[in-house]
């Protein structure tokens, strides 16, 4: 039972990571100039993150049950994080936040010309 | 585990106090969106690292919540600014 306070120590670094990313992030948010790279700067929490303070918070509880609720977290936030960010680039694309000079390419224009000029 | 723990509250203090002024600052609705995604993220890491230093996981189910429900608001608002400029 010696293990305990190494897997503590490992839960630590985990939780100081996750909470390292997010300060990035929020970093970030504040200094980088359009929607598109806030959008990048956003999923660094909400993925990698999240996952490292969940696998802190599991490797601290050890208990089945607890563990199960971290990996149903993990999964929808897994699952969910895609679809807003999907609807939130979409929306800012269509409402021309997105075509700054800050674009090296922008390869949905060529394709919206197309379907106009049918 | 206690240095840990307060670094881990001051890290996301600071990553949420920073999140915060961009959604007041941020120029368009999508902005706040996308602040907000993220100052959801940190509220739910800061309840798991709570769980964590207390060893007690009564606040998990809140974040299984939170993770299933936290993008509606991201996705209607995304819906209703699209809807509002056309």
């Amino acid at each position: 039972m010696s293990a305990g306070p190494v897997v503590d120590a490992v839960a630590a670094g985990c939780l100081i990571g996750g909470a390292l990313l997010s300060l990035s992030a929020g970093v970030a948010l504040l200094r980088f100039p359009d929607l598109l790279s806030r959008m990048h700067a956003a999923t660094k929490p909400q993925v990698l993150g999240l996952l490292l303070v969940l696998v802190g918070c599991g490797l601290r509880l050890r208990t089945g049950g607890d563990i199960a609720t971290l990996l149903l977290i993990g999964a929808f936030q897994l699952a969910t994080a895609p679809v807003a960010a999907h609807m939130i680039g979409r929306a800012g694309y269509r409402d021309r936040q997105a075509d700054s000079e800050l674009l090296l390419t922008d390869e949905l224009a060529p394709v919206i010309d197309q379907l106009d000029r049918r | 585990m206690s240095y840990a723990a307060g670094a881990v509250a001051a890290l996301l203090a600071v990553a949420g106090s920073l999140t915060l002024v961009r959604i007041i600052r941020g120029p368009s609705t999508l902005d706040r969106m996308v602040a907000t995604d993220v100052l959801l993220a940190i509220t739910v890491a800061a309840i798991a690292a709570e769980a964590a230093y207390t060893r007690d996981g009564t606040a998990l189910p809140v974040l299984v919540v939170l993770s299933i429900l936290g993008f509606t608001s991201s996705v209607g608002v995304a819906r209703f600014v699209g809807r509002e400029r056309r």
